[in-house]
């Protein structure tokens, strides 16, 4: 007999389905690093060999690095916004009782259902009737659009996951709303702030649907490397630039969802 | 300007909705007073106990507290702190910094604030645990944290929800010993907001009991036991007897009652509202019951031993009387009940009571 419950008893077949899961999942996108170092301009097997020169063309050329410093821009100045609306949201839907709090709630979730497609072209007429010129600034506005409801998912559980006795804690030991924010509130969704500030760059650092239609002169990472796309003797770098983007993603969501957890279940505890 | 007491309440109600949480409520706490509020669950003690804190808006009517009108002063501004039913210790700052939360207002040099959490820490005995976290603190040390973090303020009332909930009985009766050693050493006036009459009774100067968003009784410990006003009250603070009966006469303040299953009987009534003729409810205590194995002189009830449950110091027993819905309960020091103590169950016995021993209700 096993000393495992019913429910926690290894499962061969779900295993294998997992694993077959996984690859299918990851395999396609390790061909892009595989490739980025193979010695050859052309995507084929067998490996001609392994070098960094895409790399090392990667790093000489100009354009690369003002695309990176676009998104950078973008990035940095989406994360920043996005995540203080999703904060003020995520605090007015678990803090007051509104009429329709649901309906409001579904309707700031709902970009992220709607076609970015549908959403940038309707973005672009709306800003062209306005007379607007597209622009660095306007591929934020659509970042936005696309990253708040990444946002307010991130720091909803934060605010859910705390007890408002704190606050009223606060409010008794003679702090007004705005103390008692800034002395209470914000430490203790921290984590929720950070993770979702890294969230929101990383979704608006590898967005292109919104930058395809946005954009002016400006180009972010990903629409240089969609305009690369047309030179092929530029393929190879292309592959090394997303390997690095991959890798650098990866790593921010890893963060992004560890930072996200901490003390989430401790204060819990509290509770009787 | 309308207030007698410290705090005064007046005609307060508070609806939620079309739910009348409280009715219309008025009652006078005394400076320096341990007052409860004690009840079941929603019974609006709760409710009560936030709309002093400013937690909550009343519907109607005005609290007053050391003289000035709350209604327009927020919870940060009152002069009363709060110890809450789940301690809401700050899980992100230590102990020091959970009792000093309050302090940022006063501007104090650090050793100035220093030396008053020190001597925080030391009033509710936990000196050397000031760099803790919320969550390296046990049930009863979270409470004192709570405490320190509210006394400190030197509050003019500390409200107390249900602080000791909580804790396991041990601790339980440790911290109302101390709770009421330390509102002793601070002179602080307590609102208690508690649903377990025992720690009512064991803490408080006075105690208001609510039933269903109404007071019923306001009173001493003492009083509230032994002369309850009403039904309610008298079946709610202990274990109690009622009995049905009807007035015959009244002379000289004595008054002739015809009891049902017991028959004719004389008290002294200090009720002056009672008219002949009327119907009215008795109650009388086990402990002022006394039992006999014959019938004894004067008034007395005669039935059978349903029940007795041995306590070891004492004893308790069930006598179904003929005429009484329910059984009448009975309880004796064992060591006062000789010969009673070796009765089967189903033997005949007769109930004997003191004519003070009779309480007269209020109502039907």
């Amino acid at each position: 007999m096993s000393e495992l419950s019913y429910i926690k008893r290894p499962n061969r077949g779900l295993k294998i389905y997992a694993a077959a899961f996984l690859t299918v999942l990851y395999v396609p996108i390790l061909f892009i690093p595989l490739f980025s170092f193979n010695d050859s301009l052309y995507v084929k097997f067998p490996l001609s060999g392994f070098t960094f020169q895409w790399y090392i063309e990667l790093w000489e050329r100009s354009a690369v690095w003002d695309s990176l410093g676009n998104s950078m821009r973008v990035g940095v100045a989406v994360s920043i916004i996005s995540t203080i609306l999703g904060t003020l949201a995520a605090r007015a839907i678990t803090r007051s009782r509104l009429p329709g709090q649901n309906a409001i709630v579904a309707f700031v979730m709902l970009p992220l259902v709607i076609p970015g497609i549908i959403f940038g072209v309707s973005l672009l007429i709306l800003l062209s009737r306005l007379g607007v010129s597209l622009s660095l600034y306007t591929v934020t506005l659509g970042h936005l659009v696309v990253c708040l409801p990444f946002a307010v998912a991130t720091l909803l559980p934060r605010f859910e996951g705390f007890d408002k006795s704190m606050e009223e804690a606060s409010a008794d030991l003679g702090e007004n709303g705005w103390f008692t924010f800034w002395r209470v509130t914000f430490p203790l969704v921290l984590p929720g702030v950070i993770a979702s500030l890294l969230l929101t760059f990383t979704i608006s650092f590898d967005e292109f649907i919104m930058a395809f239609f946005l954009t002016g002169t400006d180009a972010t990472l990903p629409m240089f490397i969609w305009t690369q796309l047309r030179f092929p003797q530029n393929f190879p770098s292309v592959l090394a630039l997303a390997s690095i983007i991959l890798l650098v993603s990866f790593l921010l969501v890893f963060v992004a969802l560890w930072v996200g957890r901490l003390g989430l279940i401790e204060p819990e505890e509290s509770q009787s | 300007m309308s207030s007698d007491g410290f705090i005064s309440i007046r005609n307060v109600g508070k609806s939620f909705g079309s739910f009348r949480a409280i009715d219309s409520i008025s009652m006078d706490i005394q400076q320096g007073e341990f007052f409860s509020l004690l009840g079941a669950s929603g019974c609006g003690k709760t409710t009560l106990l936030r709309m002093l804190a400013g937690f909550e808006t009343p519907s109607q009517g005005e609290i007053f507290i050391d003289g000035q009108p709350m209604s327009d002063v927020p919870p940060f501004e009152r002069p009363v702190n709060m110890v809450f039913q789940n301690y809401a210790i700050f899980p992100h700052l230590n102990v020091r910094d959970n009792i000093a939360y309050g302090l940022r207002k006063q501007r104090l040099p650090k050793a100035k604030r220093d030396a008053m959490v020190d001597e925080m820490l030391d009033l509710v005995q936990l000196a050397g645990y000031g760099d803790r976290k919320a969550d390296e603190l046990s049930g009863g040390q979270r409470q004192r944290v709570a405490l320190a973090r509210a006394l400190i303020l030197k509050p003019k009332v500390l409200l107390l929800d249900e602080p000791l909930g909580a804790l396991d009985k041990q601790l339980r009766e440790q911290m109302q010993l101390e709770l009421r050693r330390l509102q002793r050493s601070v002179g602080i006036t307590f609102v208690f907001v508690t649903h377990d009459q025992e720690e009512a009774l064991t803490l408080s100067d006075r105690i208001a009991v609510m039933q269903g968003g109404d007071v019923l009784q306001v009173d001493t410990p003492n009083a509230l036991y032994e002369q309850p006003r009403t039904r309610d009250v008298a079946s709610f603070i202990g274990t109690m007897n009622f009995l049905d009966g009807r007035v015959l006469s009244r002379v000289n303040g004595h008054t002739k009652l015809d009891i049902d299953a017991v028959g004719e009987i004389d008290i002294p009534t200090p009720h002056p509202a009672i008219v002949e003729g009327d119907r009215l409810s008795l109650a009388i205590r086990p402990e002022k019951i006394v039992l006999h194995r014959a019938a004894p002189d004067g008034p007395a009830m005669q039935g059978n031993l349903e029940m007795t449950s041995y306590l070891g110091e004492r004893s308790h027993f069930h006598i179904r009387v003929p005429g009484c819905v329910e059984p009448m309960a009975v309880s004796a020091q064992n060591a006062d009940l000789g010969e009673i103590r070796a009765l089967e169950e189903g033997a005949p016995v007769w109930l004997s009571w003191h004519d003070d021993a009779l309480i007269v209700l209020d109502g039907k």
